[in-house]
């Protein structure tokens, strides 16, 4: 099957209910997407597909086909997108095991509402665990770039 | 400053170095020539963690793991402080398993205070010996040159010459003799006691950092195994048909039967081994196995607190003691007793073990997420009939550790399946296996009952620690703990005590036990800080102002001498560098006291508790402000001090201090292991729930900076936090919570 993962066509001969992750990670060498449960509980495997931000281990490939899909790799060409600066900025990772998923989740909050308060961060990151406690790292990268990317207008 | 990668051949010469002693003694060995000149012919190696390129880039090997705490950075800050280079021109790379680096094994939160002279020697060496071709090539006396950021200036003339261009002749100079070394001064750091950056920083945030799981190689199969659940069980017989059905399987494997004692071996399992990870999963789902669960199937973890809650109660080894105890409860005004509970707890690093070998007739290379890779090198020698030196580790990065990957059980598991198949093969574990195959934190109680007179000061002090010990894991029927053990937060109490009686047992059970984020730290800190507390409320003072009172005079607390304990192990550091001081206890005390206010009135329903404990030669403390009400708790604020001497990367030191405090979170609010039927009942986080951001607090961290021999920061966050969670909630709600975690009592 034909799968559009950022920006790019592959082709990939993969049954309809292998997940997603494992399409990225093992027959697509594209290893920035984590595994971290297997049942969509943890948040390392964060993807987007038609902008939607979804658990890749838990996403059939069917699902994803003929979709946007969009991984830790393509957020920006150079990995200098608003959010992955302020990921630097404020020395968010520890470990950096489930920063991709992370940041695949901030940017999915940061489009659907490119000002959340300290609420609707919680609300909308408590999906994604981070065993070395980066979370009040995170929170704050979150709102510098949503300082940023607002001033920028429109969210990329 | 990147991480690189160094092509198979420059690897070679750089990181596998061939057994030649000392540590600095690995220079290369030209001979001194007398008519000097500058050669550019590639990189020059003058000891084992520096080397040189032509274009003036310098590659240093960072040989301690990398799991998040950001030792990969600082073991670099160190060696580039005193070599005095441009960060932006070091090139980060990663050491191979091998004793010539000395302790590679990363763990007791060892990197920078077991190092840090070390390193920073290691960096001067490399720097005199650039200084000595210097002044070899000008042909003036060493006391004419300096190194000051990648040059060496002639002081005669001001002449200046890169390092790079130096590098050759500065390989064929005599190592410098040590004593000889000139170390920077304090206030000359250029990286260390700076919050520098951590190394990996952009490939972390681009997806491009390498873990263990990530790894990859031409023909690389993965395997996924079922293991017995049970503890020295072992598969009977097993059908492989449906599994080998399964499109991308490529081999059924039965794994070898645990062995007795279990230490860090492959087990009983059956692996499935396919082309890609979904595949050796699918194939895992379609095993029959019908198992021989063996002598522990009825094991239960409820039965064995119950056991270790009686011996509790009873008379056990005695360890340490001072003066008569009898006499000071015979002359007691109040007398306390409470018994607390601590559960079984796994690791769940976010990466779950991950490992990967290619064993051939005559190599063995291995590409783990270890913390431990000499220990991996030693562990699987037997497995492939070669010398542990001969076993080539390369070390990725850990997505997170806390002790679960310095066991090397999962990589042996991977090279036992390589050599079975002749191919290289990834093991990646799942989420349920990482929570049920795990090495796990003991299950503990300990007691204690105090005595104090009218003035609440302490006449004597009873305590026994029950739980089994890590010991068993290396030999089952032990029956004590190990004196390391009890060096953890047990016979080293702070307070001035009139008379001290210290009794411990061990508890046999078929339990994978192993050291976990500060290990028997956590269940002993939860009671002896409990217990001040409620010895505090007991006698009308306000905790802060009673720890102050027990702390009594400015002293140094010896174990040895002080309570008879002669095994006390201290982080294996001498008491003379790193004494138990009394006055460093006070000092983040005042400091906790300056950022909260203990005694001001709160709503009904909140109230701040603290805890401050000494581990891993650091004092950390923490104060917890709570608010429970209709039986749900919140944690509102905390605020945590560390005085971890000098404090080489400040920046690192803040971010472990706030994941400890969220660890210690975790395992305080909803951490539990259960077993039953001989299986660990949890099974992902569902069920072993860790902290999410929605109940993570505001917390303010500050690091006492000084010139005092760095400790351990690390782990020493996670102690404390418990017991001044429980603490605040007593004085919230009037409760005791004696039994973690607090999600039994109170919706989290």
């Amino acid at each position: 099957m034909e799968l559009k993962i950022n920006k790019q066509t592959h082709q990939v001969d993969a049954p309809d209910e292998m997940p997603l992750l494992w399409v990225l990670r093992d027959l697509l060498g594209q290893k920035g997407t984590k595994f971290g449960c297997g049942k969509g509980q943890c948040g390392a495997c964060t993807v987007h597909v038609n902008g939607h931000a979804m658990r890749s281990c838990i996403t059939p490939v069917a699902v994803a086909k003929d979709a946007n899909i969009t991984t830790i790799e393509g957020v920006d060409e150079s990995g200098n997108h608003p959010i992955q600066i302020a990921w630097r900025e404020n020395n968010v990772p520890q470990c950096g095991y489930c920063q991709s998923g992370q940041i695949m989740s901030a940017l999915n909050l940061l489009h659907n509402n490119p000002t959340p308060s300290d609420q609707d961060i919680d609300n909308a990151m408590s999906g994604n665990i981070c065993r070395c406690g980066t979370y009040p790292r995170i929170k704050q990268a979150i709102k510098d770039a949503s300082t940023v990317m607002s001033q920028n207008k429109g969210v990329k | 400053m990147n991480t690189f990668k160094l092509d198979r051949r420059e690897f070679l010469t750089l990181t596998g170095i061939a057994g030649s002693g000392l540590l600095l003694g690995c220079s290369s060995t030209g001979e001194s020539s007398n008519t000097p000149f500058i050669k550019n012919t590639g990189p020059q190696q003058l000891n084992i963690f520096v080397s040189i390129r032509p274009d003036n880039r310098v590659d240093l090997v960072n040989h301690r793991s990398e799991m998040g705490q950001g030792a990969k950075t600082g073991v670099i800050q160190l060696i580039a402080e005193e070599l005095d280079v441009d960060w932006e021109k070091i090139n980060v790379i990663q050491g191979l398993g091998n004793k010539e680096y000395g302790s590679q094994n990363t763990d007791g939160s060892t990197s920078i205070r077991k190092f840090y002279s070390k390193l920073r020697e290691v960096g001067a060496s490399a720097r005199t010996m650039l200084e000595q071709a210097a002044a070899q090539y000008w042909q003036v006396d060493l006391s004419k040159v300096q190194a000051k950021q990648h040059k060496v200036y002639n002081l005669t003339n001001g002449n200046s010459l890169n390092y790079g261009d130096l590098a050759e002749l500065a390989a064929s100079q005599a190592v410098p003799d040590v004593a000889n070394l000139r170390y920077k001064s304090s206030d000359e750091f250029k990286y260390i006691t700076k919050p520098v950056p951590i190394v990996d920083l952009h490939d972390m945030t681009t997806g491009q950092a390498v873990f263990g799981i990530d790894f990859e190689l031409d023909g690389l199969l993965v395997a996924s195994i079922e293991r017995c659940p049970v503890l020295y069980g072992k598969v009977k017989s097993f059908d492989a048909s449906a599994a080998k059905a399964v499109p991308g399987v490529v081999d059924v494997i039965n794994m070898p039967d645990t062995v007795k004692p279990v230490v860090f071996s492959a087990g009983s399992g059956v692996a499935v081994v396919a082309t890609n990870t979904w595949a050796a999963n699918q194939g895992r789902k379609a095993l029959k196995i019908e198992w021989d669960l063996g002598e522990n199937k009825d094991f239960e973890s409820e039965s064995a607190f119950a056991d270790m809650a009686k011996i509790a109660q009873s008379p056990a080894k005695r360890s340490a003691e001072k003066g008569d105890i009898e006499a000071g409860f015979a002359k007691a005004n109040k007398i306390l007793e409470a018994t607390y509970k601590t559960p079984f707890l796994a690791h769940a690093p976010m990466e779950p073990p991950a490992a990967s070998a290619y064993v051939t007739d005559s190599s063995c290379e291995i590409w783990a997420a270890t913390q431990n890779p000499q220990a991996v090198m030693d562990n699987v020698a037997g497995l492939v009939g070669l010398k542990p030196e001969q076993i080539k580790v390369n070390v990725t990065l850990l997505g997170g550790g806390f002790g679960r990957k310095s066991k090397a059980d999962f990589v042996a598991e991977a090279v036992y399946l390589s050599k079975k198949t002749g191919k290289p093969v990834k093991v990646v574990w799942t989420r349920e296996d990482d929570l049920r195959a795990g090495y796990f934190h003991a299950g503990a109680t300990a007691y204690i009952k105090a005595g104090v007179d009218k003035n609440a000061n302490i006449t004597a002090w009873q305590q026994r620690s029950v739980m089994p010990s890590i010991k068993t894991t290396f030999a089952p029927t032990t029956e004590e703990m190990l004196d390391v053990e009890l060096s953890l937060g047990f016979n080293d109490i702070p307070f001035e005590l009139e008379s001290l009686q210290s009794e411990s047992s061990g508890y046999q059970n078929p339990v994978r036990i192993g050291w976990l984020r500060s290990v028997s730290n956590i269940p002993h800190a939860f009671a002896l800080h409990s217990f001040v507390d409620e010895l505090a409320h007991a006698n009308g003072i306000p905790t802060h102002k009673y720890l102050r009172q027990l702390y009594a005079a400015d002293r140094f607390v010896n174990p040895p001498d002080d309570y008879g304990f002669k095994g006390y192990a201290n982080y294996d550091e001498s008491l003379e560098k790193h004494p138990i001081n009394i006055k460093r206890f006070k000092k983040v005390l005042d400091k906790l006291e300056k950022q909260v206010n203990f005694d001001e009135p709160l709503p009904q329903g909140q109230a701040w508790g603290l805890a401050i404990h000494r581990s891993f030669v650091s004092y950390v403390g923490v104060a917890s402000k709570v608010k429970v009400q209709d039986g749900k708790l919140d944690v509102l604020q905390m605020h945590a001090v560390i005085d971890c001497g000098v404090a080489v990367n400040p920046d690192r030191v803040h971010s472990q201090i706030e994941g400890a405090m969220i660890f210690g979170l975790s395992l305080a609010l909803m951490g539990r292991i259960d077993i039953k039927d001989g299986a660990v009942t949890q099974s992902n986080f569902h069920d072993y729930p860790v902290l999410r951001m929605r109940q993570c607090p505001p917390i303010q961290v500050e690091i006492m900076q000084s010139d005092a021999y760095p400790g351990g920061v690390g782990e020493p966050g996670v102690p404390p936090v418990a017991p001044s969670l429980a603490n605040a909630i007593f004085a919230a709600t009037g409760k005791r919570y004696r039994e973690l975690p607090l999600n039994q009592y109170l919706t989290v």
